[in-house]
């Protein structure tokens, strides 16, 4: 039988996150949703394979095994592989974690495949939309291959909200999985340090990028943080360079904020960064490159060297408050 | 313990970037290279590896490229790699990550080294799967972004960046393949001494095409174009103090958070 797979992800002890609705809409765009099979794998699959019948449009596939929690390469990749052959799909869907980036691309390669990762768009065709330079252009992808085409989606890229409420049934589909088919030993997920700063519930952030060049620049965009009352946030960059501490990252692998005013001062806008700032409420982009995409967010812009801007705006934002 | 990083050549990120007449890719005359950062960060890893384990071992750094990849790899010499593999070819851009993958792991397989490292993306196309490809071709176990690397007496066990601020430690036997995320590691440079040996080091070149016969791609890359934007951006012009003065009338006016 033909259809579409996505494949959702549960993390320990919290409800399925928003990025696999995501990709359930996504799988809804390449076929009728009868076609369309939500697919959950780990030991316990119970309590996720409920809530996703609840917004599945016909079909729950429920795949449980000992092996597959905690997460491994080995233990997913074998459970996927017969499941595939045996559900023969045409496409499979999966949202673009940190998880599926490890074992997706294995996923595919043992059918021959080759995985679109970080789609954002699916248009006719299907043509599938995919960011490449670093989000400064767009590539448009087909698959060319006979078999399933295998894809994961960008998160925010596609709604989360789904039609209505269904009930989908849930099918149970049971792998044999040797536990010498697992080479690797994962350990407990842990936290650096406790986060002393919630970004999340600041009101106003000022976010700084590879623009400021140097840790020495550092005090201007403090003192405009200062002037406006703002908290001080940084992209990844400024972070593994240890200008700024860890727990001041915006982005997927730091915090995600939703402030009413997010000024990103010489940040290009990679979309690891985006993905934790584009909800907030009023985007202000400060960047030399009139192509950066960060101007894609932004609702206000200005163009030019943040040496110049950003202590000129700190003056005028003194002199407003007075 | 023998060590090879996959590098890459990619487009410097501070290059203009321009669609050519195909459409297709980007005009090719405008840009600056620049070896790919993460893998940058995944050399670095192996020379350390190297050095903590007392200087055994040997470090090859594997680039498939064009001819004028040869500068990433003079790079990663004059870092301290101890020799390169460069496989030569033209068509980097219009392969697919499997296609690209097949290279590489036919290039490594020759080697038998202990561990793989490559960066986790690259910075041009940014499919962030080669690295996780070669590992399944070679039948080696793989982990992904991972921020160190340290031997253990079977193997490695490495720390894995999870989302949201959280990490994992994993053991792994070798011989593995670890793709490698940016920040756990501060990259050098290379010094006068290093850029002088890099020159008596060897460089071996490999056609792509004694080492895997082409198949047809499973995916393509039909065009390329410029992002639509998905908000109307106001532009505020000028200059500095007159662009700050309309921004901040507008935050006062519109935002109202001033």
């Amino acid at each position: 039988m033909s259809g579409i797979l996505v494949v959702l992800e549960q993390r320990a002890h919290k409800s399925l996150a928003r990025i696999n609705w995501e990709a359930l809409t996504a799988a809804l765009r390449l076929g009728p949703p009868a076609s369309v099979a939500a697919v959950i794998l780990g030991a316990d699959t119970q309590a996720a394979a409920a809530e996703i019948a609840a917004k599945a449009p016909s079909r729950v596939i429920s795949v449980q095994h000992p092996l597959l929690t905690p997460y491994t390469a080995d233990g997913t990749l074998a459970a996927l592989q017969q499941l595939i052959q045996f559900e023969n799909p045409d496409f499979v869907v999966f949202p673009h974690t940190y998880q599926v980036r490890d074992y997706a691309p294995a996923l595919a390669t043992r059918f021959g495949q080759v995985l679109l990762s970080d789609v954002t768009a699916i248009a006719e065709g299907p043509v599938f939309t995919r960011q490449i330079m670093q989000g400064r252009l767009n590539g448009s992808y087909r698959h060319t291959g006979s078999g399933a085409c295998f894809l994961s989606v960008q998160a925010g890229a596609f709604p989360a909200e789904l039609p209505e409420p269904r009930t989908a049934v849930i099918e149970q589909f049971s792998p044999p999985i040797d536990a010498a088919q697992i080479r690797t030993t994962p350990g407990e997920p842990y936290r650096a340090a406790a986060q002393a700063v919630d970004l999340s519930s600041a009101q106003l952030i000022v976010g700084v990028g590879r623009g400021i060049k140097s840790q020495d620049n550092l005090p201007i965009v403090q003192e405009l943080a200062t002037a406006l009352g703002a908290e001080l946030a940084a992209s990844r960059p400024i972070c593994d360079n240890g200008w700024l501490p860890m727990e001041r990252q915006v982005g997927s692998s730091g915090q995600t904020v939703a402030p009413k005013l997010y000024i990103a001062a010489g940040i290009s806008g990679a979309i690891q960064h985006l993905v934790g700032m584009k909800g907030s409420q009023c985007i202000v982009a400060i960047n030399k490159d009139p192509d950066a995409p960060i101007f894609e967010v932004a609702d206000y812009g200005i163009v030019g060297d943040l040496m110049e801007v950003v202590p000129a705006l700190t003056a005028a934002v003194k002199a407003a408050k007075q | 313990m023998k060590i090879i990083v996959a590098i890459k050549q990619v487009p410097d990120r501070e290059s203009q970037v321009r669609i050519d007449d195909s459409g297709k890719w980007i005009v090719e005359s405008d840009l600056q290279y620049a070896m790919n950062e993460p893998d940058a960060h995944a050399l670095e890893e192996a020379l350390q590896l190297k050095e903590k384990s007392g200087g055994g071992g040997e470090v090859v750094v594997l680039t498939a490229g064009p001819e004028s990849a040869g500068t990433v790899i003079r790079e990663a010499l004059a870092k301290g790699a101890d020799r390169a593999i460069h496989v030569l070819c033209d068509d980097l851009a219009t392969r697919d990550a499997l296609s690209v993958a097949r290279l590489l792991a036919a290039a490594v397989k020759e080697e038998s080294p202990d561990l793989l490292l490559a960066g986790l993306q690259s910075e041009d196309l940014g499919y962030g799967q080669t690295g996780v490809i070669v590992a399944e071709l070679l039948g080696l176990p793989h982990a992904t972004l991972i921020l160190n690397v340290e031997k253990t007496d079977t193997g490695v066990r490495v720390k894995r960046e999870l989302e949201e601020g959280w990490f994992q430690s994993i053991e792994l036997p070798t011989p593995a393949v670890l793709t490698i995320q940016s920040g756990g590691n501060k990259i050098r440079y290379a010094t006068l001494m290093g850029i002088k040996r890099a020159k008596t080091k060897e460089v071996r070149q490999i056609a792509s095409s004694s080492l895997v016969s082409d198949s047809a791609a499973v995916v393509v890359l039909d065009k390329i174009s410029l992002p639509t934007k998905k908000k109307s951006t106001q532009m505020l012009a000028g200059t500095p103090k007159e662009a700050v003065a309309a921004l901040v009338e507008k935050l006062r006016l519109e935002v109202h958070v001033l």
